[in-house]
């Protein structure tokens, strides 16, 4: 109850988090109902400024851009949601066992290859995997993925290793747990407001990367809208049809800014010193 | 410091060893043959051989990977499958756009960020300080694209200050190049200058909170001597670590803005090569950028440890 309520008090977060929401909100709501098909041309109606009708106007084939942006929606948030699970799901464990066994063989290995896969930018990952196996969207989850996993196994290792001279740890070894045990039960619960923290981070790098992906032609392909792709369509009528540029890329903006300000106010509100020094 | 440059330097090495590995190993091992790609699916098979032979591709794998690092070594990074030129040569007129363009945004970037952080450090929870935050948080949500985007609507279509893309040659002249490549440097240099900005700013004050600012306040210093005599040097490692970081992501964000600006860099390079199945061209330009970033950090590392002894003992 008192973290609802530091939580409606916390100004960063409640913005962050309504913007966040209504994204996520319209990328559900477009599973059940857009205001037009996206998949359906309307030559005639092409290239409309925003109206009644069409909120953001249409494409070049008359598609409606407000239904478009609902669409892409889903494309940035499941590429984002999905890589950001990569990182997560492959990085922790790699960087629990690395922290278990401190300068052992293992951790050495595991910190060797985290520093060469963070040598490769993820448009570099996106571009060798492009390279061999084409373009897809599951290409670009794969590529962003990959560049997660050292960001977090970094985290969880550094975060683990200062628990680990704990006393509740030591506790935890003296009644008989292995490391495995003691990391999952232990260092685990302990690391998980870093990670949530680190997560909403990576999430909107990851929806920023999905659009820069997309607009290189290296994520989703037609006729998956995304909205990086949107604006690489628009490029070439920007001087005559600005409002092809403008509504994605600010979509891009709102979300990737709400995802922002709410880790910074889920940092202040999970961080314990801080939450001590406060009250 | 000897023994740690060698150390890291030893370090460096087996570092651009691996990474050659993987790049050769996740793109040259794959199905499709550059030959017959080339040749279309009508050609005959004696054709084929004949071409895999000229390309070098009837060896084995570990042969071709071996010719091809020891060829980085000196220079020669093989001939181009589509082209058939020297890759090096192809590599070494684009890195001449997309290295000014990565160097001309950090400067940027950091002409940005310094003042920013600094102002903003200083003039803790003012009103600058509060807006200076909120601008880089705006920044930061920013595709570099996109801004690349409006930038070229705001200033090459509607004031017609600029062109809005493509790239004139070094040949003529300085100025007119470094105008080419104003609107990609500002574009790629925006989220760059908001990173660092709030970086400067949190690391100044940090600083200004320890003894030894304390010290210098008691000795009689104002709090802005202090800043700038004591607490500013100080708070420069976190920010060298974020430049030279930096300037990694501003080679590999060079590929996007290039697109958007019709610049002859690496990036479209890489770009044309992908549909091609230009392979060495893609597996040598991701090697120099890999290289790039490697070299960097390892500088960088070496920067530190000759200015804080302290750092020579971890590494």
């Amino acid at each position: 109850m008192d973290f609802v309520k530091s939580a409606l008090r916390n100004r960063s977060f409640m913005i962050g988090a309504i913007l966040a929401a209504i994204f996520v909100g319209a990328a559900l709501f477009s599973f059940l109902w857009t205001p037009f098909d996206v998949t359906k041309l309307d030559i005639p109606n092409k290239l409309q400024d925003p109206s009644a009708e069409h909120w953001f106007g249409t494409d070049h084939f008359g598609r409606d851009i407000f239904s478009m942006i609902m669409v892409g929606a889903r494309t940035s948030i499941a590429v984002a949601v999905v890589a950001v699970g990569i990182g997560i799901i492959l990085g922790v464990p790699l960087g629990l066992a690395a922290a278990a066994r401190k300068d052992s063989l293992l951790d050495e290995i595991i910190m060797r290859t985290n520093d060469l896969v963070f040598a490769f930018p993820a448009l570099l990952i996106a571009i060798m995997i492009t390279a061999v196996f084409g373009p897809s969207a599951i290409n670009a989850i794969i590529a962003i993925g990959i560049f997660n996993i050292p960001v977090f196994a970094r985290l969880t290792r550094g975060a683990a290793l200062s628990l680990w001279t704990r006393d509740f740890v030591l506790s935890a070894r003296v009644a008989g747990k292995n490391a495995t045990r003691i990391s999952i039960e232990h260092i685990l619960p302990n690391i998980l407001n870093l990670l949530i923290v680190q997560g909403s981070i990576q999430f909107s790098l990851g929806i920023l990367a999905e659009a820069g992906l997309s607009y290189v032609g290296l994520g989703a392909q037609p006729p998956i809208p995304s909205w990086g792709r949107m604006l690489a369509e628009s490029q070439t009528m920007i001087s005559f049809a600005p409002h092809l540029a403008i509504f994605p890329g600010m979509a891009i903006v709102l979300t990737v800014l709400g995802l922002n300000l709410m880790g910074d106010g889920l940092r202040d509100l999970l961080d314990p010193r801080l939450r001590r020094s406060r009250t | 410091m000897l023994r740690y440059s060698l150390k890291r330097l030893l370090s460096l090495g087996l570092s651009l060893l691996a990474a050659s590995a993987v790049i050769f190993l996740a793109i040259e091992v794959v199905p499709g043959d550059p030959a017959s790609y080339m040749l279309g699916i009508n050609a005959q098979p004696d054709t084929v051989a004949a071409l895999r032979a000229e390309l070098g591709l009837n060896v084995s794998a570990m042969e071709r990977y071996i010719t091809w690092v020891t060829g980085m070594l000196t220079g020669d990074f093989g001939v181009s499958y589509t082209y058939r030129t020297p890759v090096v040569d192809m590599i070494g007129d684009r890195i001449l756009i997309s290295l000014p363009l990565a160097i001309y945004a950090l400067t940027l970037s950091t002409l940005i960020a310094f003042p920013a952080g600094i102002l903003a450090a200083s003039k803790r929870g003012s009103a600058a300080d509060v807006s200076i935050m909120g601008a880089t948080q705006l920044g930061v949500a920013i595709p570099n694209f996109w801004f690349a985007m409006l930038l070229v609507v705001f200033f090459a279509i509607n004031l017609r200050w600029f062109s809005a893309g493509g790239f004139p040659g070094w040949d003529k002249g300085f100025f007119v190049s470094m105008k080419a490549l104003t609107l990609p440097a500002i574009s790629l240099a925006l989220p760059q200058a908001s990173i660092l900005a709030r970086v400067m700013r949190s690391a100044l004050i940090d600083t200004m909170n320890e003894d030894f600012i304390r010290t210098a306040r008691a000795k009689g210093l104002t709090k802005r001597q202090a800043l700038w005599r004591h607490a500013l040097r100080n708070a420069m490692i976190p920010v060298l670590t974020i430049i030279g970081l930096q300037f990694s992501f501003l080679l590999a964000g060079a590929i996007i803005i290039e697109n958007v600006f019709f610049l002859p860099g690496l990036g479209r390079l890489v770009f044309q090569s992908i549909p091609q199945r230009d392979l060495i061209v893609v597996e040598s330009v991701v090697m120099l950028l890999v290289f790039a970033v490697v070299v960097v950090t390892f500088i960088v590392d070496i920067a530190y440890a000759a200015v804080d002894p302290r750092l020579r003992g971890r590494s």
